[in-house]
């Protein structure tokens, strides 16, 4: 499958809320959550790795559970809300887990980070002190490339054992 | 892209006629040229390159600029501290620009683990060079001479002279526009005097990367882009013999490009890309290619002289047939590597645009001047009117040097008008870019009556000779390597070769341990031949806690089915050691409980970043020991997927312990390639401590199991 790949059905008129803003669009509904968020409203956060849903590269979150935007429909993102990386922060306040990744220093080239950032933030969500084997299997969906898994779970549990997560608040 | 005054690549003009001053403002200049390579490990050399230069402006701030390209590596922030370190400037006062064929020195390529050695040895000189005319500088302006100034956090000052006047950087260099050469006697910080470099330091661009502002190739999107795609050949080995462009053509907004070896199309939305290319019509010829289960026997067959003939390796020394007729032990075994991908997450990108007949590239390269010279040959233009530049990039591993990608994206833009991009699919990813060559390795050895190597014969098909050569004693040494005709495209791979050989010599020198009932350690310390070698493997046993082996491995290994393996290598000037602990239960099920890895570079510059490079060293190349292989039939590859091509997640990621041993009295060197090189060998050697059973593949254990 392409990056770019999409359909050529006729297009209607929808509305996506993403990052608490809704985006009045016109396009067809079978095409891809990643695509959509990629090329049509330039939140180049997400990304593509494989198309897939094998790597993670392009999880987003839908209200608040980490998905695999390249192999959701954008139909099925119609009504909720939708989160990508660029919509994490709070103005200039970091969510708490971006703030470890970098306080952790949990990446290399990077490419794997929003990914793993909301895949991590759903994860917190459901289960605020996950152990390491909780953290490990619910990741286990991110493929980074250049190897980082061992810091990004120091990340992931300097979060879980922070007090400030419930005030760092998730979307 | 260039808003730049005026586009002359710097790097094809003398120093003096360069315009820094109208691109960067007044200031200082200070320029190291081109460098003709040291005698190498990896190679013969080259023609002079590299070298550096440093703008420091009214600003304050110090603009450097390298040829290397930072893909993931993290060597923009380690290479930013050096400058600091010898400018005595914050990090944030400096901005390093990698890889701009425009504005930086030109540069073989990002590769080899040259960035140490040599980027970060040549910005060190030009930094230092820098200081010492900004003394002057500042002595001239605070009537003092240049021994009592100190420069301070980007102030200047009299040294001792309490509530002295300050002043800073920019006010010393705003009005000059001054350009010096590194003069032959500058002397760098030495490393033991550091107070930047070699401390903890936050890597640059961090926010970006979490805000996911950070802007990759794949994702700029200028006004007018087209989406781009190429035409591949449905197999490796086949020929175009025509394409009907014309149905393609009649698409709305949609060019399609025949020109040489290149057809391609781009359209203004990807689902138009997507359907033009099926719009194409192609004929291929296809010749028949060998496969996977006869690759072994092909290769033999198969050898050439070599394109590479750096690469060829003939090293003989003794008498090796002598030794072998002498010696009362002897053993012979080969060892083979897959063919493996480098799957870079974000794959091969590129945007090209045209501004008049000014070409800008924006490129995930490791190689952007020898894409520039790809680009104009191609187009049939001069260099001068091309710019590569390297945007942040999603990892290369040595698997992004995308020149003719490149040319691709040039072509299309040229002809449509419009800035092209070309993003790879996953499996575009897969099956058009190279591979990491397979090995086949045979060995024979011999040991004299207690236990003493005396004899080595090595020879490599196919995959190359970096570390091929013994960091142990043995008086007679035969050590050679074939280059053949590879079915597969094959090129450069992190620890490329030295993977491949590192596995057959380390298993090896194990088996002929176990031969003559020595412990692999003391076995390998009583030969090694490199003190600092000997010093890693030592610190990661003692950090290990090695059990010493007194008896023998039974037949069926040890009754708890818990082994250890011990593995060392020599690489790139770096050294490593690498010890692991596995499990195999009677299901033969693989569990890895626990690796040590140590590695020795010289002078540590960043060590937060050092961490990430040997742990995700060792992790990458946990893939290509125990289970990641491209499997090909007739020129096709069969597995051209995430979900058929398994790569290490966390579930596959044992606790990593990382020894860093700290040289402040050596050079430092590359560590992206090192840490990978003992694993494999290390996991082979506790899998026969666990189980008896001796493993010469790679990978190991392809479903997870001991065979
Ligand atoms: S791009 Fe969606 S999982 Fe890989
Ligand atoms: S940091 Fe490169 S893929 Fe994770």
């Amino acid at each position: 499958m392409s990056p770019e790949q999409a359909s050529t059905l006729p297009r209607a008129p929808v509305s996506l809320r993403v990052n608490g803003a809704d985006h009045p669009i016109s396009l067809e509904r079978d095409r891809s959550l990643l695509n959509v968020l990629r090329e049509e409203l330039g939140l180049t956060g997400t990304k593509y790795g494989c198309g897939e849903g094998e790597c993670g590269a392009c999880k987003v979150l839908v209200d608040g559970v980490a998905v695999r935007s390249c192999i959701t429909p954008v139909g099925e993102a119609i009504g909720r809300s939708i989160t990508t990386i660029e919509g994490l922060a709070h103005g200039d306040r970091l969510h708490p887990v971006q703030q470890a990744f970098i306080d952790v220093g949990a990446f290399q080239c990077g490419f794997c980070t929003p990914g793993m950032i909301l895949a991590a933030v759903s994860l917190l969500a459901r289960n605020s002190r996950p152990t390491e084997g909780e953290i490990r299997a619910a990741m286990d969906g991110n493929i980074c490339r250049c190897g980082g898994y061992l810091r990004i779970v120091e990340a992931i549990q300097k979060v879980a054992q922070s007090p400030s997560l419930a005030d760092g608040g998730t979307p | 892209m260039s808003r730049l005054p005026s586009a002359h690549p710097f790097d094809l003009l003398p120093p003096a006629e360069r315009n820094y001053f109208e691109r960067f403002g007044n200031g200082l200049v200070v320029v190291l040229p081109a460098q003709r390579p040291g005698p190498s490990e990896w190679g013969r050399g080259g023609p002079p390159h590299g070298g550096a230069w440093i703008h420091l402006g009214g600003d304050g701030k110090a603009r450097a600029f390298t040829g290397k390209v930072e893909v993931g590596q993290g060597t923009r922030t380690a290479l930013s501290l050096l400058v600091a370190e010898e400018l005595h400037l914050p990090l944030s006062s400096v901005e390093l620009t990698m890889g701009d064929t425009d504005v930086c020195p030109w540069d073989m390529g990002t590769f080899g683990s040259r960035s140490m050695p040599d980027a970060a040895q040549h910005l060190r000189l030009t930094g230092a060079a820098t200081r010492v005319f900004l003394l002057e500088i500042a002595a001239a302006q605070l009537e003092a001479s240049p021994g009592d100034i100190e420069l301070l956090d980007g102030q200047a000052r009299v040294k001792g002279a309490a509530g002295s006047r300050s002043i800073g950087y920019g006010e010393l260099v705003k009005d000059l526009q001054r350009i010096e050469l590194v003069p032959p006697s500058t002397e760098p910080t030495p490393p033991s005097q550091w107070t930047r470099a070699g401390h903890p330091a936050q890597d640059l661009g961090s926010r970006e990367v979490v805000t996911g502002t950070r802007q990759y190739t794949s994702d700029l999107h200028p006004p007018g882009l087209l989406y781009g795609k190429v035409l591949f050949p449905p197999a490796h080995g086949s020929k175009l013999l025509g394409v009907d462009l014309s149905r393609a053509r009649a698409l709305p907004g949609v060019t399609a490009v025949q020109e040489e070896d290149f057809v391609g199309v781009a359209a203004p939305d990807p689902a138009t890309a997507q359907a033009a290319m099926k719009a194409l019509r192609a004929e291929w010829q296809t010749t028949a290619q060998p496969s996977e289960k006869e690759i072994v026997d092909y290769l033999r067959r198969h050898p050439t002289e070599g394109e590479d003939s750096w690469d060829v390796l003939h090293y003989e020394t003794g008498n090796v047939a002598d030794a072998f007729a002498a010696s009362p032990v002897s053993l012979q075994a080969t060892y083979t590597t897959a063919y493996i991908a480098h799957v870079p997450l974000e794959t091969h990108a590129v945007l090209a645009s045209w501004n008049g007949d000014r070409l800008t590239v924006a490129l995930g390269s490791q190689t952007p001047f020898r894409a520039r010279h790809a680009i104009a040959e191609a187009l049939g233009l001069p260099e001068s009117s091309v710019r590569v530049m390297v945007p942040p990039t999603g990892a290369g591993f040595g698997g992004k040097h995308a020149d003719e990608l490149a040319v691709g994206a040039a072509r299309l833009a040229r002809a449509s008008g419009h800035p092209v991009r070309i993003v790879y699919s996953r499996e575009e990813e897969f099956t058009q870019a190279y591979f990491r060559p397979m090995s086949v390795v045979d060995i024979r050895s011999a040991a004299d009556k207690d236990g003493r190597l005396t004899a080595w014969e090595f020879h490599n098909v196919n995959g190359g000779s970096a570390a091929a050569r013994l960091p142990y004693r043995v008086a007679h040494q035969k050590i050679d390597n074939q280059p053949t005709d590879s079915p597969l495209p094959q090129g450069p791979y992190r620890a490329l070769a030295a993977t491949a050989n590192n596995f057959a010599r380390e298993s090896h020198l194990d088996e002929l341990a176990a031969r003559v009932h020595a412990d692999p350690v003391e076995y390998r310390l009583r030969h090694l031949a490199d003190d600092r070698l000997a010093a890693v493997l030592r610190a990661v046993v003692q950090r290990a806690q090695w059990v010493p082996r007194t008896s023998p491995v039974g037949p069926t290994g040890r009754p708890d089915g818990k082994g250890q393996g011990i593995a060392v290598g020599l690489e790139k000037g770096g050294r490593v050691a690498t010890f692991a602990e596995v499990h195999v239960g009677p299901d033969r099920r693989l569990e890895i409980l626990r690796m040590v890895t140590g590695i020795e570079c010289g002078a540590i510059v960043h060590p937060s970043n050092l961490q990430n490079q040997v742990a995700g060293g060792a992790v990458m190349a946990l893939g290509g020991a125990l289970f990641e292989a491209i499997h090909f039939e007739n020129g096709r590859i069969l597995n051209p997927k995430l979900s058929e091509y398994p790569v290490p997640r966390f579930h596959d990621v044992p606790p990593i312990d990382v020894v860093l041993l700290d040289r402040p009295d050596l050079p430092s060197q590359g560590a992206g390639e090192t840490p990978l090189i003992a694993v494999a060998p290390a996991l082979a050697n506790a899998i026969y401590d666990a189980t008896g059973r001796r493993l010469r593949s790679l990978p190991l254990v392809p479903d997870g199991t001991v065979p």
